[in-house]
């Protein structure tokens, strides 16, 4: 399952609708990435996320099929906000399940390396000196591309 | 005609989220929609000839930019993404 939303969401619900799909799960694993105050050594206030409604669900329930094809798991949900957000707001939630732990953890890094470098999601952050564009980063590519086999 | 949408830095800097374009009829690719686009000159021809590096989407799906474009298409032109 994968939204993406302006409203912030509850992991303990997201995760127990999810745990509780079927009795032979024996690991849940989760991402939640939040909002920091600081980037590039400048005070964020706050931030907007900007996205391409249609094709962001369809590349998120992409990777999600990926990782349960690739990885050994039951299922994933993917929750992504957009909009104006805080410091300290949540912004993405990653929760996986399957029978062990260690499919469910790289299922879970799998989902969060390929969201970050190919979902079309973009941060806009206002800082001190006004708003810019949060730049992709080379270390969020290279999380990626050690996935390529 | 071809529907094109603009996202994040590139929406900002053409001052256009999204328009309809007849396909020209040497347009064959993406790499050749790049090439039109920055034929209009000004800002149009700073950001799709050389300028910061733009990524395509064509029905939604991220393509090269040799990928085949024919009337009825989405195509989106954004910068690299940067959610999570």
């Amino acid at each position: 399952m994968v939204k993406v939303q302006h409203e912030d969401f509850d992991a303990g619900v997201e995760i127990a609708k999810l745990r509780l799909t079927r009795p032979d799960i024996g690991a849940v694993a989760v991402f939640i990435g939040q909002v920091r105050d600081i980037n590039d050594g400048s005070s964020v206030t706050s931030m907007t996320l900007e996205h391409y409604p249609g094709m962001t669900e369809k590349m998120l329930e992409d990777i999600v099929a990926q990782a349960k094809s690739r990885c050994d798991i039951f299922d994933a949900v993917v929750i992504h906000r957009v909009g104006i957000l805080q410091p300290t707001d949540q912004v993405v939630l990653v929760a996986v399940v399957g029978a062990h732990r260690g499919a469910a953890f790289t299922a879970c890094e799998f989902i969060m390396d390929h969201l970050k470098t190919q979902a079309p999601f973009w941060k806009k952050e206002a800082t001190g000196s006004g708003e810019r564009w949060v730049e992709a980063r080379d270390s969020d590519k290279a999380a990626k591309a050690r996935w390529k086999q | 005609m071809l529907k094109l949408l603009y996202f994040a830095r590139l929406r900002e800097a053409l001052g256009v989220a999204n328009e309809e374009l007849a396909l020209p009829g040497d347009v064959r690719d993406v790499a050749g929609l790049m090439a039109n686009l920055a034929a209009r000159g000004g800002v149009w021809q700073t950001q799709f000839d050389g300028g910061p590096q733009i990524r395509a989407a064509v029905n939604q799906e991220l393509v090269a930019n040799s990928a085949a474009i024919k009337a009825g298409d989405e195509v989106a032109f954004f910068p690299p993404v940067t959610g999570g």
